[in-house]
């Protein structure tokens, strides 16, 4: 395997007194789609936060391509080629669906991506590109957000809870081009509460609990059986590989 | 006529109100900071460009080639080093901060040039009208209203159509999505404050060559550049011109009641508006 794209060693993250996250480690490989799956304030969130630099940290607990980046900004670490589409997708209203857009491609970074590419991946938004991004339906607002993130041409693309409060015809339509805009040479992390689409789309998993890795390992090989222990921690010996 | 007048005379000089109110609008729009410190930075603004014009020789209208750029600096600097550690969750901090420079500021000029009032000369200028149908049209108070537009369509062109804009109206949004875009926010609000006291040097000039000035004016300044804002309605630039002219015009017209009622028929007035329309006349819609 080559060099991990994104390692996580022994990472301890704060909000001030309160510990978030104890010694956690995770390994993305170079093209590599993993997914993160857990139950509410197990740590997810403030993984992400973690990685895109929301949340500062020891910088050798997170290094990406080799360098440490655990203490920098987020806009440093945005720099650096790692883009976030976040939980509640978090557009900004008083920017259009394109001005959206553009400002995620703000650092012009090279690659496949640009508006025209992302307008032929969702068509409607070309139709919406001058249309208020709060106009949007629920759906069409996680195009934009996704499309912003891709803006960027990240090599690490995270999706925070992509699915959340959607429609299930829209999560559908949604993980059909998941792996199509994956397969356009990314790196990939999906925080996911729906264990089957995490699973469909990944090929490595982390269960995590209480702010620990309670369960990591091939998504197409860890049972039902297993993930359900290591969600809810109904066992204690928890933690196969 | 003498009210025609009134009203003609009030509307220009809205346009310098406005071009106080235009700053003020700039840094609360992008980074919902109050500065008390803003009337005293006008003063300052006409004090550097009074040194400059008496240095150099030049005409106050030519000293903003280099006032505005020095202006620009001090903002850019203000905000880096000092007003940003003041932004946070908590609204208290760049209150008092700014209102501890404003102190500051005040106390400076009284120091290096003294309580005595001063003047910015404009020569032929300040005398020089145009006259239409019998109204006499200063070229001063022209220049400055038409300036006031230009100003305000300028940042107006600045907010809505330039990637600086987009990155303005995207850090007031949400400050931590926008640092994802890779914006550094310490940056873009220091970009936004030296655009606002670019704009304080221009009033400035405007300021100084239609009256005098004392160190101790400042205040009233600020008054006046809120009072413009919340009249137009808060986001809104247009609206901040609007709300200068609705501003200069109640004085006007105050003053041609009675000489003593100026200042108070603005007040009345935006008192007024405020009670009927508490988000001014032109609130910014949003989502």
């Amino acid at each position: 395997m080559a060099d991990p794209v994104l390692q996580i060693r022994s990472l301890d993250a704060f909000y001030g007194d309160f510990q978030a996250l104890f010694s956690l480690d995770l390994e993305v490989a170079s093209d590599g789609v993993i997914a993160i799956i857990g139950a509410n304030g197990a740590g997810k969130s403030t993984l992400m936060r973690s990685i895109s630099g929301m949340l500062q940290n020891r910088p050798d607990s997170i290094l990406y391509q080799g360098e440490p980046i655990g203490g920098l900004r987020a806009d440093q670490v945005a720099g650096k080629g790692i883009a976030l589409v976040p939980e509640g997708r978090q557009l900004f209203p008083s920017l259009s669906v394109e001005e959206n857009l553009i400002i995620g491609g703000r650092m012009r970074r090279p690659g496949p991506w640009s508006l025209a590419a992302i307008y032929d991946l969702f068509p409607i938004l070309q139709e919406r590109r001058h249309q208020a991004s709060t106009s949007l339906s629920g759906g069409q607002q996680q195009m934009v957000a996704i499309g912003r993130a891709l803006m960027a041409n990240p090599s690490l693309l995270m999706f925070d809870e992509i699915s959340l409060g959607l429609a299930p015809v829209i999560i559908r339509q949604i993980y059909e081009v998941l792996p199509k805009i994956i397969a356009t040479g990314m790196s990939a992390i999906i925080v996911e509460q729906d264990i089957s689409k995490a699973l469909e789309v990944s090929s490595h998993v982390y269960c995590l609990q209480e702010g620990r890795v309670s369960l990591s390992g091939q998504s197409d090989t860890i049972t039902r059986e297993q993930i359900s222990e290591a969600y809810f921690g109904a066992r204690s010996d928890h933690g196969l590989a | 006529m003498d009210w025609l007048n009134a009203i003609v005379q009030g509307t220009l000089l809205g346009g310098l109100y406005a071009l106080f109110a235009a700053g003020l609008s700039i840094i609360f729009g992008v980074m919902r900071l109050v500065n008390i410190a803003h009337g005293d930075l006008i003063v300052l603004a006409a004090y550097l460009g009074l040194t400059i014009t008496m240095l150099l020789g030049i005409h106050p209208l030519v000293a903003l080639l280099v006032l505005v750029p020095v202006m620009a600096l001090i903002g850019y600097g203000l905000q880096r080093l000092i007003l940003n550690r003041t932004l946070g969750e908590d609204i208290l901090p760049p209150l008092l901060v700014t209102f501890g420079l404003s102190v500051i500021i005040q106390n400076a000029l009284l120091e290096v040039y003294t309580a005595d009032p001063q003047k910015l000369q404009a020569g032929a200028l300040e005398i020089a009208s145009l006259n239409i149908g019998g109204l006499a049209i200063g070229y001063l108070p022209l220049l400055m209203f038409v300036t006031a537009v230009i100003v305000i369509a300028g940042l107006q062109f600045i907010f809505y159509r330039t990637a600086l804009g987009r990155a303005f109206r995207a850090v007031s949004d949400n400050q931590d999505i926008a640092q994802l875009m890779g914006l550094n926010r310490r940056h873009i609000f220091a970009v936004a404050m030296a655009l606002s006291l670019a704009v304080v040097a221009i009033a400035a000039i405007f300021l100084g060559t239609r009256t005098s000035f004392d160190p101790a004016v400042g205040g009233g300044r600020l008054i006046f550049g809120f009072e413009a804002v919340i009249i137009g309605g808060l986001g809104n630039l247009w609206g901040t011109l609007a709300g200068g002219i609705i501003l200069g015009v109640a004085q006007a017209i105050g003053a041609q009641l009675h000489p003593g009622w100026q200042i108070l028929a603005g007040h009345i007035v935006f008192l007024a508006i405020l009670a009927v329309r508490p988000r001014g006349l032109f609130p910014r819609m949003d989502g």
